[in-house]
């Protein structure tokens, strides 16, 4: 950007050049505007094509060994939940899996598994080991619904209203912080809703 | 109570910046020598009492203080010492502490190495460098203060996180900092001569000593965070164009290119507004650097928590100090025109391709950090820059530059032989040749590119030894006249070839890392064998082994050559308990000729087979010890006699140039 002042170095002096002297000034004014814009987005978010849209259609068959009956679209809405997308094979999932025991043992928030591309004897082990919080399970074997449902990647928590409409995604691993300022207090005012 | 008065020496620091940033400039204009005569004293004794405030925080973190909620935060009472210690500087706050310690360091620095600066020139410098610190002492005091207590204390603390208990991340930001917070002199002295309207050799040479100790500090800095990432992060790869690599990069780029334009300075009185520029940009591009990393701008492997006050500040710091300097330097770089001719072959031309390369170069790296920011803000898009760009934009323009070192060092000053040059260079040429050919014969006759990079390697190693050959007239002249020759040297000159050497050797490595690198990521149950790169890798089984505040799972591996054993290898996932965090350390066996780097994953199914990756790389030290190298050359130039005496007394003669 600033490459050229140098000919004025080299050649006679010229005050048409003065400018050039500008250059780097405007630049980084053009360059301060941008990082100031930046700071008021928040790049963790990433964008979901499906916020604030019905969920989409979907029907899965239960984990073999699992005594539900699968999860499908019928069983969104009515009370608001959560869809947590899990699998064993997630190590970060193992983290995040005590506080969902928490928020359905304690909270009794309605927690539905969209368990994803994993085995079944392994998924079946995690719950018998780690607890099992959820009200139905999916299994997503090839992960074609977590598709539909625009997952990047495990674990990811979608909140659903009485509706059916997801209204809020939390991508990665919930914490302690994102469930008590985010997710209770979401539940809480959906539920107030009518 | 240590702490506290830790606190209170902080807030006097500030006073005595306020005292620094306002007296010594006001009575370097009125000419007013006691006020200018402050300068020294307050820069020493700023930095006297940031030392002492970061003394109190490194006691508080050692006896595991947790009712400072520094301490509390990030370390915990199980942690080894040694990172109790750097996990004082492994946070926002207390790397704060660190960044000021290290600025009023340099202040003191010049306070006591320049003495032979004119007085109101030295006034100008430190004022100057208290104004940055008054900007970063009221930043820390304001938004991020690391002298807060807890009441009560709470039992035990949170821990540091276990990807940064590592000692070379420990060590990492202490020579970052000393690289890029010593950048701020070069901005100082920059800002001193704008307020001067006077540029001429000797500032350039006072200028010299304060960049060269930057340079070669950020050098060792970047090639300890890039050591870090390839043994830690698992991924096998040496560096990842990651926001926050780019912004350690960027100065570092610019700071070499002022390196260079600084010479054509001392030596030819030339390229003066240019080299007053480049000082700036160094500078403002660590600030920008220290805004990327602490705001939260961009997403990165290596972020610190981020608070959008914080962002705010650093932002208004920043547009204080790059956009004052900038309008400063439109005001009064126009009138600084003049400087002796050169014809376009000629060592100052060859230094102006240098800067015009490095600059563009680091034009490239700016645009692909911050595009994705500028394509949100214009359409609203996300967008991630990768490797792609950065490798299509920026190695390109290395090549010219790579090409252009020893020819430029060749060629002597104002007017240059080509021809000349060439013909002196045939060695060089025939060997990188040679080079060249002998990497497509013997080892792939594909490998086109990568037996391009051994040429240009050889190209750089054996022109710069070939250009130091000329100097001592080795085989024209008894060996003994050529060794006192050789004795004789100025250490610059030897500092340059170590230097080009290193980059030489870097190249090595870069080059045998690309395309040498055999990965193979597949599922191992213990006892299981493969090939790898000629080397059979038996996977020998997982166990479990606790560490000092760690659970750890180490796999072995063992690597077989012709069946005989080479080396046995661990490779480690860490579990810390107390974070709740797992890492994954990585299973090197390196030696000078390739690294064998093991990564156990996962289990997969029931027969205890578990993910592993198994990389086989190629020269790869060679890459870091090429940078090491190149930190060495900036050393021996820095003990180059002419930066410690040699300067004129000028405060009032303005100097001529060198030569005509």
């Amino acid at each position: 950007m600033t490459a050229t002042t140098e000919t004025t170095e080299t050649t006679a002096p010229s005050n048409r050049r003065a400018w050039l002297y500008l250059l780097p000034v405007l630049v980084f004014v053009v360059i301060g505007a941008f990082l100031a814009f930046g700071l008021t987005r928040d790049p963790s978010v990433l964008p979901s094509a499906l916020l604030d849209k019905p969920a989409p259609e979907f029907e899965l068959p239960p984990i073999p060994g699992r005594d539900d009956h699968g999860f499908s679209r019928a069983d969104l809405g009515g009370e608001p939940m959560l869809v947590n997308v899990w699998a064993s094979w997630c190590v970060a999932c193992r983290a995040e899996h005590p506080l969902l025991n928490r928020l359905a043992q304690e909270e009794g928030v309605i927690i539905n598994g969209l368990n994803y591309k994993d085995r079944a004897e392994d998924a079946m082990a995690w719950l018998e080991e780690l607890g099992d919080p959820f009200n139905y399970v999916g299994w997503d074997i090839k992960g074609r619904v977590a598709i539909e449902w625009g997952v990047y990647g495990v674990p990811e928590t979608f909140v659903v209203d009485r509706n059916g409409t997801i209204v809020y995604k939390q991508v990665g691993q919930m914490t302690p912080r994102v469930i008590n300022e985010v997710i209770l207090p979401l539940i809480e005012k959906l539920r107030r809703e009518q | 109570m240590t702490i506290e008065l830790g606190h209170f020496a902080l807030v006097l620091a500030f006073a005595v910046a306020v005292v620094q940033g306002t007296l010594p400039l006001y009575g370097a204009a009125r000419r007013d020598p006691v006020l200018t005569g402050i300068a020294p004293y307050a820069a020493v004794a700023q930095f006297l009492l940031v030392a002492f405030a970061f003394a109190t925080l490194v006691q508080a973190y050692l006896v595991s203080d947790f009712s400072v909620r520094n301490v509390f935060e990030n370390s915990h009472s199980s942690k080894p010492f040694f990172y109790k210690l750097a996990g004082t500087w492994g946070n926002h706050e207390g790397s704060l502490v660190l960044w000021v310690l290290i600025l009023t360091l340099f202040g003191a620095g010049v306070a006591v190495f320049g003495r032979r600066l004119p007085p109101t020139f030295m006034a100008r410098v430190l004022g100057m460098q208290g104004l940055i610190s008054v900007g970063f002492l009221s930043f820390m005091l304001l938004t991020s203060n690391a002298f807060l207590r807890l009441d009560p204390a709470p039992a035990d603390g949170r821990g540091l996180n276990p990807i940064l208990q590592d000692p070379g991340l420990a060590l990492h930001p202490p020579f970052l900092y000393l690289g890029y917070v010593g950048f701020s002199t070069a901005y100082s002295f920059a800002m001193a001569a704008l307020l001067e309207g006077r540029v001429d050799p000797s500032w350039a040479r006072w200028l010299r000593p304060w960049v060269l100790v930057a340079w070669l500090f950020l050098t060792f800095g970047i090639a300890l965070g890039s050591w870090w990432a390839y043994y830690e992060l698992g991924w096998g790869g040496w560096w990842f164009w990651d926001p926050v690599e780019n912004s350690s990069f960027m100065p570092w780029l610019v700071g070499t290119a002022l390196l260079h334009s600084a010479i054509v300075l001392e030596k030819r009185n030339a390229l003066k507004s240019w080299t007053i520029l480049l000082a700036i940009l160094t500078f403002a591009l660590s600030l920008l650097g220290t805004f990327l990393v602490r705001s939260g701008v961009l997403t990165s492997v290596h972020a610190f928590a981020t608070d959008p006050a914080r962002g705010v500040y650093i932002l208004l710091l920043l547009l204080i100090a790059v956009g004052g300097s900038l309008a400063l330097f439109a005001i009064r770089a126009p009138a600084m025109q003049g400087g002796s001719l050169f014809a376009p072959i000629s060592r100052e031309g060859a230094l102006v391709l240098n800067n015009l390369l490095l600059s563009t170069a680091t034009a490239t790296v700016l645009l692909g950090t911050l595009y994705p920011l500028a394509l949100e803000a214009l359409t609203g898009a996300k967008i991630s820059v990768g490797p792609p760009y950065f490798n299509a934009t920026f190695v390109p323009l290395m090549i010219p530059l790579v090409l252009a070192i020893p020819i430029g060092t060749m060629l002597s000053w104002k007017r240059g032989d080509l021809p000349g040059v060439l013909s002196r260079l045939k060695l060089a040429v025939a060997a990188s040749v040679l080079v060249a050919a002998a990497y497509l014969a013997l080892f792939d006759w594909r490998g086109v590119l990568a037996a391009f990079g051994y040429a240009l390697a050889a190209w750089v190693i054996l022109g710069s030894l070939l250009e130091l050959a000329g100097r001592i007239a080795l085989f024209r002249v008894p060996l003994g006249r050529s060794w006192n020759r050789f004795k004789g040297l100025p250490r610059s000159a030897l500092g340059m070839t170590t230097a080009h050497v290193g980059l030489g050797i870097f190249l090595i490595g870069v080059t045998a890392t690309t395309s040498g690198q055999i990965e193979r990521i597949l599922v191992m149950k213990p006892g299981e064998t493969v090939t790898l790169a000629g080397y059979e890798v038996t996977f020998e089984g997982v166990s479990e082994r606790p560490g000092p505040n760690y659970i750890a799972e180490r796999g072995t591996f063992s690597a077989r050559r012709d069946g005989e054993l080479v080396a046995e290898i661990h490779s480690e996932r860490r579990f810390y308990p107390v974070e709740g965090q797992t890492t994954t350390e990585a299973g090197i066996d390196t030696t000078l000729w390739r690294d064998l780097y093991f990564v156990i994953g996962d289990k997969v199914g029931e027969e205890g087979g578990r993910t592993v990756r198994l990389y086989f790389n190629p020269l790869v030290v060679w890459l870091w010890g090429g940078l090491v190298v190149m930190a060495v050359g900036g050393f021996v130039s820095l003990s180059d006699r002419r930066l410690r005496v040699g300067a004129p007394t000028p405060a009032k003669i303005r100097t001529a140039p060198a030569e005509a």
